[in-house]
């Protein structure tokens, strides 16, 4: 049987049976089960209502607790078993052995880098996306392009980034964009200014940036000590010194860059040079989700009362004063949304380091880790142990969405 | 705003310039793959996409025509003439050469001596003459080296051998089939089962519906990287194995609560008083949901339909573990692309092609329904 054919009967027995099962198990219990008629016509009526919301329910429950809820804790025994065994409970050895890989080490470092780098590139460019089209005549176009990448798949993206990065022997012509930018470079001061002073200024804004965030962290700690809670305090204290640790490497990557000979006339072969490799393919990811980003900050952008902006203005606030002290803090909610979803794309982040590289060249990540282990080695335990290390990584925001989800319903 | 004071600020123009700057910095990418898919092989490697409308420099080797068929006598010496390209070429010669070893000897016109008498000239358009005696216009035909400019040039041919060649590798027909396959029902299903749940959800009355929707909103985060061990083993298990049905029931579950939640936000929303004016008619529940709530919660309906399309569409991992097994004959778009990033890694007329048409429909439903996903995200964003 042809798969169209195939497929165009599954969809009609697939949804005929969906449709067929609310509007039969509706019909049994109105008619059959619980008549609305005889003597009992009205305790019948609120026995059928009290049943009906499971009759409703019930393929969703059912298919949720099978496909999400039930792995989860499947999986976690599988942590926690060999499969070589028979699946003999092994305690944490699977996870000692993953510990013990350098593999899920780079893992997990290439996974915090994308984690810290991505989001944040994402929501930055995405809010100056969101601020320079709010006010101009086509900004709707300018928008639909800039969100187009969204609508590519991850493999789409990786081979037009592919088709950026690819290097030729240098003496032929180069048909990657990147390449031929990099041979006009010649080593001279023009070079200097772009392919040193340049990043060191941008390495120096965001090492700046960090450390003001490191500085909002600590600041109630400063001051006349207010209490916080224990909680509060060790997440401020977490953040303050993941933020120190960065702005340290940022300038410590300044100080690399000025004394790196960089390999000018040569072309590149990108994807190859360990830790950099990783930034050219969060690129890709980043040029995807700033899309995203941009449509719902700017939807908050003109949330904003009109007052306070005017406000602001008469009292002889520059464009700048405005965007940055008036507009971002009231939309600091949504960026923290459109932050934390970024965060979970990332986390989950496969299709491109498969596509791309595979995880050659230190560009591992735990979710192709994982897929690594699960088909090539046939490791289901320790596949299932970096499963769970997903897991662990995710439900901080898992809590806080339920958190927030059930104080918004009371 | 910037006109509050009367004076158009020269910020705006900063504004504009900037805009158009990151525009052309976002679409640059896109382009350059469909510019490339539009390519002749011999275009694509010899000058970057960016130059395709200006004429590429290419260095080929051609041959003059067969002497012993196409001589002609010219007292005691032999003449073989003609024009190097086929016919209609536009290609225009610069610089070329007799010896692999020196392919840019002469310039366009030029008559190169080649010893005893025997020479070549070839103008810029490809015509030649190549004159000697008897015994050197014979054998083969001259091998002449030429540097060509070649004026831009398009095809459809890659298109075509991508999607109509049938070639094993290239083509992309049968996974094109596949993918929607995978689709459809994939995107139907979930809306079917999601819409009845968020009814229920939204405007019944039972004990623990707060905690369902807690438990659906934590299940939004959970990464599918858990389900794929214990699922695969659970659809060996009982026999679906790998194929469309485990497929199309994986996206279902992945695709739920993001549906639910969608779909129960937005049915919240609706006026009250439609619904009990309904019931106090005499509607039964299910009447109230086919014939109000479906028709009015179309936005949202069609919110998730293009999230799960695009979602389904632009899947690979899912495909990989619950659909494409050794065989391969159910392979999908995605993962038909990655496997020609492996076997044609430097054919990127066949990539480039092949990329594009995976990513066209996911452009078209785009285009043509942004305002919905953009109106899901909107709702779909958890606050």
């Amino acid at each position: 049987m042809s798969p169209a054919l195939q497929g165009l009967i599954t969809i009609l027995i697939g949804v005929g049976g969906c449709l067929g099962y609310f509007y039969f198990s509706n019909q049994l219990l109105d008619k059959v089960i619980f008549p609305a008629r005889g003597p009992k016509a009205g305790q019948n009526i609120n026995r059928a209502n009290m049943v009906r919301p499971w009759l409703f329910l019930f393929p969703a429950i059912f298919a949720l607790g099978l496909y999400l809820a039930y792995p989860v804790v499947e999986t976690l025994r599988l942590s926690l078993t060999d499969r070589s065994q028979d699946g003999a409970f092994v305690g944490f050895a699977n996870y000692q052995q993953m510990f013990s890989e350098t593999k899920f080490w780079e893992a997990m470092r290439n996974n915090m880098l994308w984690l810290v780098v991505v989001p944040a590139a994402s929501t930055a460019f995405g809010l100056l996306a969101a601020q320079l089209t709010d006010r101009i005549k086509w900004g709707a176009v300018a928008k639909s392009i800039i969100f187009m990448p969204m609508a590519i798949s991850f493999v789409g993206a990786s081979v037009i980034f592919r088709l950026i990065y690819v290097a030729r022997p240098a003496d032929q012509a180069q048909i990657g964009v990147l390449n031929a930018v990099w041979l006009q470079f010649e080593g001279g001061t023009g070079s200097f200014l772009v392919l040193k002073l340049l990043p060191a200024v941008m390495m120096l804004g965001f090492a700046g940036i960090v450390a003001y965030v490191a500085y909002i962290l600590l600041k109630p700690f400063l001051g006349q000590g207010s209490s916080y809670s224990t909680f509060g305090t060790v997440l401020r204290l977490a953040g303050a010194a993941g933020a120190a640790y960065l702005v340290v490497t940022s300038l410590w990557q300044i100080v690399q860059l000025f004394s790196a000979q960089l390999p000018y006339g040569e072309p590149q072969q990108w994807l190859t040079i360990p830790f950099y490799n990783n930034f050219f393919l969060m690129v890709v990811l980043i040029w995807i989700q700033t899309g995203f980003a941009m449509v719902i900050l700017s939807a908050a952008l003109r949330g904003i009362p009109e007052e306070t902006v005017e406000a602001a203005i008469v009292d002889g606030a520059n464009p700048f004063e405005v965007f940055f002290q008036i507009k971002v803090p009231q939309i600091m909610g949504t960026i923290v949304v459109v932050w934390t979803t970024i965060t979970l794309v990332v986390l989950k982040i496969f299709d491109i380091v498969f596509a791309m590289t595979n995880g050659q060249w230190e560009t591992q990540v735990l979710a192709n880790y994982m897929f690594d282990k699960l088909f090539r080695a046939n490791d289901w335990g320790v596949g299932s142990a970096s499963a769970i290390i997903i897991m662990l990584l995710v439900s901080p925001i898992l809590i806080w969405n339920v958190y927030n989800a059930r104080k918004e319903m009371r | 705003m910037d006109n509050i004071a009367g004076t158009k600020s020269s910020l705006t123009w900063a504004v504009h310039i900037a805009t158009l700057a990151l525009v052309l910095l976002w679409i640059f990418p896109t382009v350059g793959l469909f510019v490339s898919s539009f390519r002749t092989v011999d275009q694509i490697n010899s000058s970057g996409w960016w130059a395709s409308l200006s004429a590429a420099e290419q260095n080929e080797v051609l041959r003059a025509a067969d002497p012993d068929e196409n001589r002609v006598a010219d007292g005691d010496m032999f003449v073989v003439s003609g024009n190097l390209f086929e016919d209609g070429s536009e290609k225009v010669i610069s610089v070329w050469g007799t010896s692999s070893r020196a392919i840019d000897a002469y310039v366009a016109g030029e008559t190169a001596d080649m010893g005893e008498g025997e020479s070549m000239t070839v103008a810029a358009n490809g015509d030649y003459e190549w004159r000697g005696t008897d015994e050197q216009i014979s054998g083969r035909g001259q091998r002449i080296f030429v540097t060509a400019e070649a004026p831009p040039e398009f095809t459809l041919a890659n298109y075509e051998q991508v999607l109509l060649s049938g070639d094993r590798t290239d083509s992309m027909a049968k996974a094109f089939f596949n993918t929607l396959t995978v689709t459809i029902p994939a995107t139907i299903i979930p809306i079917v089962v999601a819409a009845f749940a968020a009814y229920a959800l939204a405007w019944m009355d039972f004990p623990g519906r707060a905690l369902l929707i807690a438990m659906v909103v934590g299940l939004l985060v959970v990464p599918l990287q858990l389900a794929l061990i214990p699922l695969l083993r659970l659809h060996l298990g009982i026999g679906i194995g790998k194929g469309y049905l485990g497929v199309w029931l994986a996206h279902t579950g992945f695709g739920l609560p993001l549906a639910i939640y969608l779909l129960r936000n937005y049915m919240v929303g609706l006026p009250r008083d439609i619904i009990e004016n309904a019931r106090v008619d005499g509607a039964t529940e299910f009447q109230i949901f086919t014939k109000i709530i479906l028709p009015l919660s179309f936005p949202a309906l069609a919110s998730f339909a293009i999230f799960q399309f695009l979602w389904t569409w632009n899947d690979l991992l899912v495909a990989k573990v619950f659909l494409i097994d050794a065989t391969g004959e159910t392979t999908v778009m995605t993962n038909q692309i990655v496997e020609l990033l492996g076997t044609r890694g430097g054919n990127w007329e066949i990539l480039a092609t092949a990329a594009f048409v995976s990513i066209a429909v996911p452009l078209v439903v785009f285009f043509a329904m942004q305002k919905y996903l953009v109106r899901g995200m909107l709702a779909g964003s958890v606050k």
